[in-house]
């Protein structure tokens, strides 16, 4: 007898559960498509951003230096040699790069962008006001931002492929895990902008290059494989803290796998951990300093 | 006639090192199509009491439900019947004026056609269609509130929060604010506005919560209110220096309702204005009387009735 009724109210509840779902979803891709929008508008800048850094970086170190005949990179090169046979920095720095590219993203497309919005411009309200979770709001921008690592990690592997004097040893033997190791470093650079993003003031964003962007990624085995710290071990467990560290060594497991590196295991939680972590204290960051 | 806005012993207390009891117990009805004007001085609670309404703010105790939606349960579904202008220009900076109405409309679900013939139509009815490819940046006070306006109606919500429209604009600007809200009144949208320019609480408002301290002291049509007041005329009187055996003096006439002591002299509320200006004239000549104004109640006389203080102070 109760069963009809019931029956009713439960399609009545799946039924909103439906509708609010394409609600949320549509309004996340609506969020998107402004994101593209601009990003399309800003493309050159955006590009250039991307590219001047690893572009100089490679010149000057992979292909002035070798020419010059100056030794630079010679002995953590020779220290990779060791293990791995010929390789050359330029093999080394390929990976490193594109890590740094992929973190950068996650900084400018994130942090910068969201420091001034809730400094100054208050502009992010009227997304905040979208009918979505705000948390959802604070994730489509994660989402958004790796799309952006993920274009700025493509654009500087043929300067750092074809650009060096050297000759680069890149190996793909595992297509997928290159695509997971990218997609998880790009939403891990992004929760990481997301929390340096919300938690520092608009005056201290000049701050954020010295102070953050600086240290990790001189400390982030862009330069060097993680092996070769062996010769310095307080600094090679330290930099285990280092998000940047699992993405420099788990592009270097898919792209240079000749180079000693990280175990794949360890790089692929390290990432899901520190990616989770970033995420959850973007998201309570960015809660805060929306909501009152 | 259903109720859009349900606020029930509403509470905001701002922790930190100064505890602050931004809205103290309130509690309001505003039902479907009414113009509803929230007046107070600056730091009353107005801005506080909106920021909840439209999911910013969450409260201490107490609830708010738009059409019947818990805005502390059910933020997004909220936000889904609700348009927000606040007194900051939240515009897209990175968008033109354009795209601010066309993403806002993306945001709440509507395809790209029905979006794009929605920013078509709002710029065009809000007069801002030549301004179309302006960056926020490039526009005037004016054309920015207008557009924030244009794009808070974007998504057709049934209630409509105006937190401190008019403020900072120029007078023209002001009215021409003034008529396309007032011109909402045809459309069935509810409006709650916050303000604490008397003059626009009494233009537009269909009933009007006078509001300080974060409590609402009366509520009700601006008529009523100045009604209330049992007076017609008001005087300010210009003394030197302001005289309280003068105030004792007066309140003896004929017709006087109430006198108060101001800073700059004594102002006087009086049911008739029979015989009343020589009589005040006369009486308050043996005290450096310099100036006599007369006014018509307005809201901000209720106020000062209501507070002894001026609604700008």
């Amino acid at each position: 007898m109760n069963s009809e009724p019931n029956q009713a109210a439960a399609s009545l509840a799946a039924l909103r559960a439906e509708n609010r779902t394409r609600m949320y979803a549509r309004a996340f891709w609506g969020l998107m498509v402004r994101d593209a929008h601009v990003l399309k508008r800003e493309f050159v800048p955006f590009l250039s951003r991307t590219l001047m850094q690893p572009l100089l970086f490679v010149f000057v170190f992979a292909y002035l230096f070798p020419k010059i005949g100056q030794g630079f990179g010679g002995a953590a090169a020779a220290g990779a040699a060791t293990a791995a046979g010929r390789a050359t920095f330029a093999t080394i720095l390929l990976p490193g790069l594109m890590a740094v590219a992929i973190i950068l993203q996650g900084i400018a497309a994130v942090a910068l962008p969201l420091a001034v919005e809730f400094g100054g411009t208050r502009e992010i309200e009227d997304r905040v006001m979208a009918p979505l979770p705000v948390a959802a709001v604070a994730f489509e921008k994660i989402v958004f931002s790796s799309f952006q690592s993920i274009i700025a990690a493509s654009v500087v592997f043929p300067l750092a492929y074809y650009i060096p004097a050297q000759p680069v040893a890149v190996h793909i033997n595992n297509w997928p895990l290159l695509i997971v190791i990218v997609i998880l470093s790009s939403l891990t650079a992004g929760a990481l902008g997301l929390t340096i993003g919300t938690a520092v003031k608009p005056q201290q964003i000049g701050l954020v290059f010295s102070m953050i962007l600086v240290p990790l990624t001189f400390l982030g085995c862009v330069y060097y494989p993680w092996a070769s710290l062996s010769v310095v071990r307080w600094l090679q467990v330290g930099v285990l803290l280092n998000p940047l560290v699992y993405i420099s060594e788990g592009l270097r497991t898919c792209l240079t796998p000749n180079l000693p590196h990280l175990p794949t295991w360890g790089i692929l939680l390290a990432l899901v951990i520190s990616g989770s972590i970033l995420t959850l204290v973007g998201m309570r960051g960015f809660l805060r300093r929306v909501i009152s | 006639m259903s109720v859009a806005i349900h606020i029930e012993r509403l509470v905001k207390v701002f922790g930190g090192t100064h505890e602050v009891r931004a809205v103290d117990h309130i509690d309001l009805q505003v039902p479907q199509g009414e113009i509803f004007g929230l007046l107070g001085p600056n730091g009353a609670g107005k801005t506080t009491t909106v920021g909840v309404c439209t999911t910013r703010v969450l409260p201490t105790d107490g609830r708010v439900l738009v059409h019947g939606v818990d805005v502390v349960s059910d933020p997004p579904r909220a936000r889904k019947s609700i348009g927000v202008v606040t007194q900051h220009n939240t515009l897209d900076r990175a968008c033109t004026a354009w795209d601010n109405i066309y993403f806002h409309c993306r945001y709440f679900g509507m395809p790209h056609t029905v979006a794009r013939a929605r920013a078509d139509e709002l710029l065009t009815q809000f007069r801002l269609g030549e301004r179309a490819r302006s960056l926020p940046g490039q526009l005037s006070g004016g054309m920015v509130q207008r557009l924030q306006l244009a794009r808070a109606l974007a998504h057709r919500p049934r209630v409509l929060f105006l937190d401190e429209p008019t403020a900072g604009l120029d007078p023209q600007s002001r009215l021409a604010l003034w008529e396309l809200v007032a011109g909402m009144r045809q459309s069935g949208v509810t409006v709650l506005l916050t303000t604490h320019y008397m003059e626009e609480a009494d233009r537009l408002c269909d009933r009007v919560a006078i509001i300080d301290h974060g409590k609402i002291l009366v509520c009700g049509p601006p008529a009523e209110l100045k009604r209330g007041l049992g007076a017609q005329t008001v005087l300010a009187l210009q003394l030197d220096p302001p005289s309280q055996e003068l105030a004792t003096t007066l309140r003896q006439l004929p017709g006087v309702t109430q006198v108060e002591v101001t800073a700059t002299g004594l102002r006087l509320f009086a049911s008739s204005r029979d015989g009343l200006i020589p009589r005040v004239a006369e009486a308050a000549q043996s005290y450096n009387l310099r100036d006599i104004a007369i006014t018509e109640p307005t809201l901000e006389t209720v106020f000062i009735s209501l507070t002894g203080r001026e609604l700008r102070e």
